[in-house]
């Protein structure tokens, strides 16, 4: 890929010089050069400040000098916040969560202090019901483009013909595994589980959420991902029970264990698969042949956000194809918008970890609004997480 | 006369009042608030809705493993924390040549400048597997795990409490009249019976005081058990974090806070017993 964590940042001196005497040669365009260089960046900022040029965009609104959004761990291309501090002068503070239920846990607390968070499709319906999230008023969204969006992932950010979230991407749960510890094939969930109890003892991790690591429990008896029938539930916690004590770690952040190469096998979103694949290339994407999750990610607009000029106009921000792509560059997941889909160079749209074969992606589930609330999987992860 | 002395009881109502009022705001009144909620019961979508029930008390069975696992492993971790600040205490505050005592107890504080979160995360890339391991792997010693195991989580808890277990050894120890080592040696005992019946016995009201310090700072651990545990040695603190943040049972986390609070209370209580009882003699003194 492409990508690297240089991109966007200043240019060094040399580079500089170099593409100076590129322009001078004629090898290149003033235009490219200007964006190169920062300097076409630096000239529209200076021209903004000095009141030459307006700013149609954010002229109309005090967007203040701070925000912050919530969101999940290596999610974003940390220089789209730089850069969107660039252009609006407003700093954006990033906090990361391992679940859905922790999120809204602080919303249902008030006092976030977010203007924007990501939530997963299956809670939106319950962050509505409670009343916790904006109805998006769409005139300050002028780079989202509903037709252009794929309907299979955008459904359930619309209820009763109102748009309370729109996508930022796709994703399905499988596992990673590093494939020079545990050389052994694996296509399912069941092998997954059996192998954190031999092969893989003291070296696999499963998420701190209950969704996916109940759900992929489930699996193992090729039950549903978001069963809440009892019986089915105490046979997925007659496993976890079971597997416990041969696990590494029960946590969402699981990257740090995986690149150390402490943890050889780990629950992992899309996203997470294609960076370390991308950076180890030892470290496989295997989605379970029994199913599993899929998911959209949404940003959405909590009710008391303490800068709502600022998310709206950081969430515009993030829908403008330009900006989405490099996200999608750096985070990983594939997108649900055709435009930017339209921009992504061949090699990302072929990526199996982000596009998975047609039968891989049929027996999978989106999670059920049902289980984020649901008080018996709540408990059932207590008990597995205190066993 | 009368006058002053209405004075007096004003200035020192005035002088009692920041602190007063920061406890009633900051303690008394979340601990109402808890004590209402764990009365409550659980809205259908998580968090509190109001009800008068004891149902959440006679639920605290199901976290039975939470309590279990903190009662074991907070004496254990104030236990293992004053084996390793016992001599370290002793060696300061009798020992360590005395233009060295201050510098030496400068190093031990120094540490809890840096906050306790970013300390155990060092612990966590030295216990990782590019750390410690990483170098063993050049021995020859290869796939050895550190982190997340009990052990790891032992040694973040020595790590994190020492200086609360290392200082008030120190100061009981600093104050011990060295004329009694003398008499005792005097009268004929042996080096080792010295320490036990004269240095140890008059130094365990130090010795307890740590020890309750660290045991109820323990008692209500999280953070050490989820970054070196991997979230798998569960504190009765871990459960209170998941019952609040991830499956939103206000009632019942509020019971098992309050439970929670009248076991640190025993504790305290227990603790000053023994060392009372431990140290009956606890003022000698020559002069």
């Amino acid at each position: 890929m492409p990508k690297s964590y240089r991109d966007g940042l200043p240019i060094t001196p040399d580079k500089f010089v170099d593409q100076l005497m590129r322009l001078k040669r004629g090898s290149i365009s003033r235009r490219d050069f200007l964006g190169l260089t920062g300097l076409g960046v630096a000239t529209a900022v200076m021209a903004r400040e000095l009141g030459i040029m307006p700013t149609p965009a954010f002229a109309a609104e005090n967007l203040g000098d701070r925000m912050s959004i919530a969101t999940w761990p290596n999610y974003h291309d940390p220089q789209t916040f730089e850069n969107f501090k660039a252009e609006t002068g407003v700093a954006v503070e990033v906090n990361v969560f391992g679940s859905n239920e922790e999120m809204l846990a602080k919303l249902q607390a008030g006092g976030s202090g977010w203007s924007l968070f990501v939530p997963t499709n299956y809670t939106i319906s319950t962050y509505k019901k409670l009343g916790i999230i904006e109805a998006l008023d769409m005139a300050k969204l002028g780079n989202f483009d509903g037709k252009s969006e794929d309907a299979r992932f955008t459904a359930e950010g619309t209820i009763d013909g109102t748009i309370y979230a729109v996508p930022k991407n796709w994703g399905t749960t499988g596992f990673a595994v590093n494939i020079k510890k545990l050389a052994k094939p694996m296509s399912s969930w069941k092998e997954f589980w059996d192998t954190a109890m031999a092969e893989g003892d003291g070296r696999a991790m499963v998420h701190d959420y209950q969704l996916t690591t109940i759900g992929n429990a489930l699996k193992y008896y090729g039950y549903s991902f978001n069963s809440l029938k009892q019986d089915e539930l105490a046979k997925a916690e007659e496993l976890l029970l079971k597997v416990k004590p041969h696990l590494f770690a029960v946590s969402s952040d699981y990257q740090p264990g995986m690149r150390a190469g402490d943890a050889w096998m780990t629950m992992c979103w899309t996203n997470d698969g294609a960076q370390l694949h991308r950076d180890i290339p030892e470290i496989a994407y295997v989605l379970g042949k029994e199913g599993g999750e899929i998911w959209t990610d949404f940003y959405a607009i909590p009710k008391d956000a303490p800068n709502k000029p600022a998310g709206y106009a950081l969430l515009n921000y993030l829908m403008n194809p330009k900006v989405a792509v490099k996200e999608h560059l750096a985070n990983g997941a594939p997108s649900t918008d055709a435009r930017v889909n339209a921009l992504l160079p061949k090699e990302v749209l072929d990526n199996p970890i982000l596009y998975p074969a047609a039968d891989l992606l049929k027996p999978l589930e989106f999670g059920a609004a049902a289980t984020l609330t649901d008080p018996g999987r709540a408990e059932l992860m207590a008990r597995f997480k205190s066993a | 006369m009368r006058r002053s002395l209405f004075r007096k009881n004003l200035v020192t109502a005035l002088l009692l009042a920041p602190a007063t009022l920061w406890l009633v705001v900051f303690l008394v009144l979340p601990f109402v608030a808890i004590a209402i909620f764990s009365v409550g019961e659980r809205a259908p979508e998580g968090g509190y809705q109001a009800a008068l029930t004891l149902a959440q008390y006679a639920n605290l069975p199901a976290r039975a493993t939470a309590f279990w696992n903190t009662m074991v492993l907070a004496p254990a971790g104030a236990l293992a924390c004053l084996l390793v600040a016992y001599p370290v205490a002793y060696y300061l505050a009798l020992r360590a040549p005395q233009r060295w005592r201050l510098i030496l107890l400068a190093l031990i504080v120094i540490p809890f400048w840096t906050s306790l979160l970013m300390r155990t995360y060092a612990w966590m890339y030295i216990l990782g597997g590019r750390g410690i391991p990483a170098l063993l792997a050049y021995v020859g010693i290869e796939d050895l795990r550190l982190i997340n195991t009990p052990g790891a989580v032992l040694l973040g808890i020595v790590y994190g409490y020492l200086p609360l277990m290392i200082l008030p050894i120190y100061v009981s120890l600093e104050r011990l009249d060295r004329r009694l080592l003398e008499a005792s040696a005097d009268l004929g005992a042996t080096p080792l019976s010295t320490f036990l019946g004269v240095t140890l016995r008059l130094s365990l009201p130090g010795v307890m005081t740590g020890f309750s310090l660290v045991m109820i700072l323990l008692l209500g651990e999280y953070l050490i058990p989820t970054l070196l545990g991997g979230g798998k040695v569960f504190f009765i603190g871990n459960a209170l974090v998941d019952l609040f943040l991830q499956s939103r049972n206000w009632p019942f986390g509020s019971a098992i806070a309050i439970t929670l609070v009248l076991v640190s209370v025993v504790v305290l209580i227990v603790a000053n017993r023994i060392s009372t009882r431990l140290s009956g003699a606890r003022r000698v003194d020559l002069i």
